[in-house]
């Protein structure tokens, strides 16, 4: 039956380009997050009014952040080509993918920490500082902590959306699930690999949402 | 124990610059339970922060068990501030955090042991009267639970002074009270020196033994609350005894007993200490050929002794009116007649 229905698609190569888009969106995120992290984590105590206050770092990292948001993901790919280059070897293959990736997501997770640690409660980090808490100890203390929904939240957000870069690298070579609906799905006119190919893309995300917003219902003790 | 000397505090550019604390000299001494009340906007706020280091003075110099807060960083003003403990209005606890966790959060930052932090922690859930609810998340508890938890923890590293920035004021009368009488009773039985600022007489009535009325960034008053109660000589203080003393209703009584009584004298006594406890009025009645209606009676028990006030409508021939009055005076009541 199966046959019938998708008579082009190839299930080893589904399998292999599935394996790829779960890998180059995992590391990916794993870095966004750190990067995110720390660059988000840097604007906010960089902030007015907050314990490292210093207008010159925060208009920096905050420009930063605001261009790299600011380029479309596609261009993006392209203006890193020779960045790439220089740090992989080579622009094809789903390690290729991953600078762009990471640059491209990386400040947009930033804002959203920065979002997530302005909603805590100023009071709670005054608190902190009346015990004598060190720098170190707010941050993994009390800002993580009492952010963290909303950063399993911003991840998760951020995750999709990288699932969502990795197809557009595709077509440029970066393999995944993208290079399949692009090069063997819509130019070769086999649509049955495109739709199977957006099915997988599809299932990827659910099961990302649905975990983060476990993993957020789990956490949050408000 | 706590000395400030010629303390202002300043925000902003020099031009737009506001001074929440205007030129603050104050000593707190050891196990006394201070008071500093005012208004919003008085500068209490900023002021209770000057004392462990959350704002620092423009100029004039902060000391706290013989350490210089005004002059410290770093290291030695986080050290300093693990005994110099703070609870909050809105209680700030961490909302990720048990009760316990809570409690055990400024032991982790000074460094004490796991057995140790749990030890303690069990100790004073103990003391603030949470038994059972140690696992419980701030979320699950009521405003007056949330406070003794911020207690809790801010008696968790022994501190020498204890700071409370309106630590009652979003909390029901009924919770206050509770609240209240834990704050005394840590007060009595650890020794501890404790610095509070709240808008509300009752809470300095309550519990306070010395208390210092702030307005426009000044200490415009300072004493025992007994003494205040007695004889407050700033306008802002009368309006604050006030507070406790003559509720509303007695002024609209009096002006109702007047178009009933035209004739009759209004006077307001006020009892202080001992006085309270003797027949001032029994023998006046007795002695005087004057007719005596309590308009209004109201006994406020300070820390220091009873403190009461009431009104009479005092009606009779004019002579035996004055000498009434006279007596009074004699006997050590301070009064106050109210004009027609």
């Amino acid at each position: 039956m199966i046959e019938t229905y998708f008579p082009n698609v190839d299930w080893a190569k589904m399998w292999d380009a599935t394996v790829e888009t779960l890998y180059m969106t995992s590391v990916s995120t794993i870095f966004t997050f750190i990067i995110g992290l720390a660059l988000g984590i840097l604007l906010f105590l960089t902030g007015p009014g907050h314990i490292w206050a210093n207008k010159i770092v925060n208009l920096l990292t905050g420009s930063i952040v605001n261009i790299f948001r600011s380029i479309p993901f596609i261009i993006l790919i392209i203006l890193l080509i020779p960045f790439t280059k220089f740090l992989i070897g080579t622009i094809r293959g789903p390690e290729a993918a991953m600078p762009a990736l990471i640059i491209g997501a990386a400040p947009f997770y930033a804002r959203m920490v920065l979002i997530a640690l302005q909603e805590i409660d100023k009071g709670v980090l005054e608190a902190a500082r009346s015990m004598g808490a060190k720098t170190s100890t707010i941050i993994f203390k009390v800002l993580l902590p009492e952010s963290m929904p909303a950063l399993i939240s911003g991840i998760t957000v951020t995750a999709i959306a990288l699932v969502g870069y990795t197809a557009m690298a595709g077509i440029i070579g970066a393999g995944g699930l993208g290079t399949l609906a692009f090069l063997d799905g819509f130019q070769r006119s086999r649509e049955d690999v495109t739709l199977v190919s957006t099915i997988l893309i599809l299932i990827v995300v659910f099961i990302l949402q649905f975990a983060g917003d476990f993993a957020v219902k789990k956490l949050d003790k408000r | 124990m706590i000395q400030l000397s010629n303390v202002n505090k300043r925000f902003g550019t020099s031009s737009t610059a506001i001074t929440a604390v205007d030129g603050v000299n104050l000593t707190i001494e050891e196990g006394k339970i201070y008071g500093i009340i005012g208004y919003s906007g008085a500068g209490k706020s900023t002021l209770i922060r000057l004392l462990n280091g959350l704002e620092q003075p423009t100029d004039g110099s902060v000391e706290v068990n013989g350490r210089k807060i005004s002059s410290i960083g770093g290291k030695e003003l986080r050290q300093a501030r693990q005994k110099i403990s703070m609870i909050f209005q809105h209680f700030n606890l961490l909302w990720s955090r048990t009760v316990k966790e809570n409690i055990t959060f400024p032991l982790e930052i000074a460094g004490v042991k796991k057995a140790e932090r749990e030890r303690k922690a069990m100790e004073l859930i103990e003391l603030v009267g949470l038994t059972g609810r140690e696992n419980a998340y701030p979320s699950q508890l009521s405003g007056g639970q949330k406070q003794r938890v911020g207690i809790a923890r801010a008696l968790a590293n022994d501190p020498e002074v204890l700071l409370c920035d309106e630590a009652t004021s979003a909390l029901d009368p009924e919770t206050t009270d509770a609240i209240l009488d834990l704050l005394t009773s840590i007060n009595e039985r650890l020794g501890l020196t404790i610095v509070l600022i709240t808008h509300e007489m009752h809470v300095i009535r309550k519990i306070c033994h010395e208390v210092a009325v702030m307005e426009a960034g000044r200490v415009v008053e300072t004493g025992d609350v007994l003494r205040l109660f007695q004889s407050p000589k700033e306008p802002i203080t009368k309006r604050f005894v006030s507070q406790v003393t003559e509720p509303e209703d007695a002024k609209k009584v009096m002006s109702l007993m007047r178009q009933d009584y035209p004739d009759g004298t209004l006077v307001k006594l006020a009892f202080v200490g001992e006085r309270t406890e003797q027949p001032v009025l029994a023998s006046l009645i007795r002695e005087f050929p004057v007719d005596v209606s309590i308009l209004q009676g109201n006994i406020s028990q300070t820390r220091g002794g009873a403190y009461g006030t009431m009104i009479l409508q005092i009606t009779g021939e004019p002579e035996a009116t004055a000498n009434a009055i006279q007596y009074l005076h004699e006997q050590g009541v301070q009064t106050e007649v109210f004009e027609k």
